[in-house]
């Protein structure tokens, strides 16, 4: 299968505070992989400094995605090449709707203009399949939004713009019973043999309900174990205690 | 690559380069080619010759007679920005481009008509106005108002036609709502002024279109010193849309125009200006209104250019239940000083005034709020709410507001927001993980943050006012 995403020997300094300590993993195209892990352990360092967030200083390692090499690349060069992130808690942007942010962000991954009535159509189709108020999409992009709505706001976005990896920061809904099923349904619907979702969580909740090929243990900064989705199972019984002797 | 150092505020030269179309839409500029150019300096001579030439009637020389005394007994403000760099002894205060108004745009000499095509003035005529102005330096070179708005009795023609047309009615307003010696660079223009627009709705009269004056200043080291006067009387109603704009010198320029507008009982007007002065202007403005009783008057200003701004439009509520709104944004960028606001008199009863003014400053730039709410004791039931933001796109620049408010009612309400901060590098990074550039998110960012005062505008304004915020952010490549 087709490699996505290679992240070899990582290590991130935030605030010049070593983070990720020599982090490992691979996304095939095809799978879902969950990355999972007690608070603290690195898991949204690790999502920032694969979207080359500049507050994430990398000291050594490489990453590669669909064989370019991206470890210094930017955002936006980054979003071009197919990866995109869905955040927890995105920032509320005034002045441009929901609509037309997915417009300008479409037309520049693309680089050509998109038509307005064939993008209407789409997000109007989404938008049902998620249960998602009609307006919302012609609202301020996640101004005054519930913290629902931000997260239909940013799946709509994922299938709107269609990547080659997701990367989904799952790491506050694990308790939220209206998240879980927007984000299983938006990976059900994503979900293709040439595409890959890559899901960051510290609970198990959010799994129930999604097909995971691969699970990755993060403690202290490092991948600490990779399994099946057994390990979820692993971790539910006990905790993540039971992985401080493989670090 | 090193990241280490980089945030997202210092974006190097190369992040811009993509840019292609960098050049300053409206810094284009004609030879210096007038028909009379006065010598440089202020002078009772000068002043004189400047009358003269317009053969005014002697009770409008002795007002400049009169102002020019006052200026020259008046100092430089004490606060606000440095004008030390204006010196009067460089500065040509009348320039007569050659020819006279006219009402068609072919017998506009082709130099200058092509100045006003290339700023769309002829095609916005055509599309959404019902009439427009067009000076050029000093003089207005065209005047046109549609038929059936001269049918119903609205005058819009220049200044200097209207003394010689209209005497009485000028007489009657011209500076009863701004004071000769209101402030030293008042003064100066009610001396030296030449041009602008005189508008009169008449009673009842409600346009639909807009009416719209473009002032261009061509001549290198001179001024611009236009007065518009517009009374709106009972009942009436109009917009009223301002643009300016000249090509860039390297020696100071100045701009001291003057605006009285009367708003009479039960009439509702809107003053709306894109003002887009080259950076070696110094624009010292003075913009006032009377608003009479259940009337409404509404300003929406956007300034972009200019070295320094000082303006402050003012709105006298006199009238009972009458009310104002202020919605202004300035960019300040490289070099840039403005200085802008609002001031507020409350006199009658329920009276209303709101205030959302955005401040924007880059490169080193300084843009500051500076206000005046003032509520008399008579203001009884009054409601002022002022809101102001700044925003700043790196760690160079400054934003401040400055807000006085004198409130000597107890039975009013009042609020004033005031909010300054540097633009999110979080929502920078949000939006280029969804494929922008660091330059595309700024101005998305930008173009949000100035959203509810382009909204204010009409559509084709605010189109042009979202293309100033781009050549402002492109601009930090020729910094």
């Amino acid at each position: 299968m087709k490699q996505l995403l290679s992240i070899k020997n990582l290590f991130v300094n935030v605030e010049d505070k070593e983070i990720l300590k020599g982090l490992n993993f691979e996304v095939n195209a095809g799978e879902t992989h969950v990355i999972m892990g007690p608070n603290g352990a690195g898991k949204s360092s690790l999502m920032n400094a694969i979207f080359g967030n500049p507050k994430y200083q990398k000291t050594n390692g490489q990453i590669v995605f669909n064989d370019v090499d991206i470890t210094n690349a930017k955002p936006d060069e980054i979003a071009k090449l197919g990866v995109f992130m869905s955040f927890q808690n995105p920032v509320s942007v005034e002045g441009i709707s929901v609509f037309n942010f997915i417009k300008t962000a479409k037309s520049k991954l693309t680089n050509s203009p998109i038509n307005y009535f064939d993008l209407k159509d789409e997000i109007d189709k989404y938008v049902l399949q998620l249960d998602m108020r009609e307006e919302l999409s012609k609202r301020d992009l996640n101004v005054g939004f519930s913290g629902g709505e931000k997260k239909k706001a940013e799946i709509l976005q994922m299938l709107c713009l269609n990547p080659k990896l997701a990367i989904l920061d799952e790491t506050d809904s694990g308790l939220d019973v209206d998240a879980i099923k927007v984000v299983s349904k938006g990976v059900e619907m994503f979900k293709n043999d040439q595409n890959a979702v890559l899901i960051i969580t510290h609970s198990s909740r959010i799994l129930e309900h999604l097909k995971v090929d691969k699970v990755h243990i993060l403690l202290n900064g490092k991948i600490v174990k990779t399994g099946d989705a057994s390990l979820v199972d692993f971790v539910e019984k006990n905790g993540y205690a039971g992985f401080e002797g493989e670090n | 690559m090193d990241r280490k150092n980089k945030d997202f505020s210092g974006a190097s030269k190369n992040d811009l380069d993509f840019l292609q179309d960098n050049q300053n839409f409206y810094d284009f500029k004609n030879a210096d080619d007038y028909e009379y150019k006065i010598k440089k300096g202020l002078s009772k001579e000068i002043v004189e010759e400047i009358s003269k030439r317009k053969n005014e009637p002697d009770w409008l020389l002795q007002i400049r007679l009169k102002a020019l005394e006052t200026y020259f007994k008046l100092d430089l403000p004490q606060w606000g920005p440095d004008l030390s760099e204006l010196d009067m002894d460089n500065i040509s205060t009348y320039v007569k481009p050659k020819t006279e108004s006219k009402s068609s745009w072919e017998d506009v000499p082709e130099d200058i008509k092509n100045t006003f095509t290339k700023l769309g003035i002829p095609k916005a005529e055509h599309q959404y106005l019902a009439g427009v102005g067009a000076q050029y330096d000093s003089e207005v070179v065209y005047h046109s108002i549609k038929e059936d708005m001269l049918k119903r009795g609205v005058i819009y023609t220049d200044i200097d036609t209207a003394v010689k047309e209209y005497p009485e009615l000028v007489k009657e307003y011209f500076s009863k709502c701004v004071p000769l010696s209101e402030h030293k660079f008042i003064s100066l223009h009610y001396a030296v002024f030449s041009g602008g627009s005189f508008v009169y709705v008449p009673k009842g009269v409600k346009l639909e279109m807009p009416l719209q004056s473009y002032f261009r200043l061509n001549s290198p080291e001179s001024g611009q010193f236009e007065h518009t006067l517009i009374i709106v009387d009972e009942g009436a109603s109009l917009h009223f849309i301002e643009g300016c704009s000249a090509p860039k010198y390297s020696k100071v320029n100045l701009h001291a125009g003057c605006v009285e507008l009367f708003v009479k009982d039960n009439a509702e007007m809107k003053f709306s200006t894109i003002e887009n002065w080259s950076k070696n202007m110094l624009n010292l403005n003075t913009k006032k209104a009377i608003v009479g009783n259940n009337a409404k008057l509404d300003w929406v200003s956007g300034s972009f250019g200019s070295k320094i701004s000082m303006l402050y439009p003012m709105s006298i509520l006199q009238g009972d239940n009458s009310s104002t709104e202020y919605v202004g944004i300035s960019f300040a960028g490289s070099g840039q000083n403005l200085d802008t606001g609002f001031k507020v008199l409350h006199i009658g009863k329920n009276t209303t005034s709101n205030v959302v003014s955005k401040s924007i400053s880059k490169s080193g730039g300084v843009a500051t709020y500076r206000s005046i709410v003032n509520i008399l004791p008579s203001a009884i039931n009054a409601k002022c709410s002022v809101n102001c933001d700044g925003l700043m796109l790196d760690s160079i620049s400054k934003s401040d507001t400055i807000p006085v408010n004198k409130i000597a009612c107890n039975d009013i309400t009042f609020s004033h927001e005031a909010k300054v901060g540097k633009i999110s590098e979080e929502a920078i990074y949000y939006l280029m993980t969804r494929g922008l550039t660091e330059q595309d998110a700024k101005a998305v960012i930008v173009r949000g943050f100035a959203s509810p005062i382009s909204k204010s505008f009409p559509l084709e304004y605010a189109v042009e006012m979202n293309r100033l915020i781009d050549l402002e952010l492109e601009e930090a490549k020729n910094d």
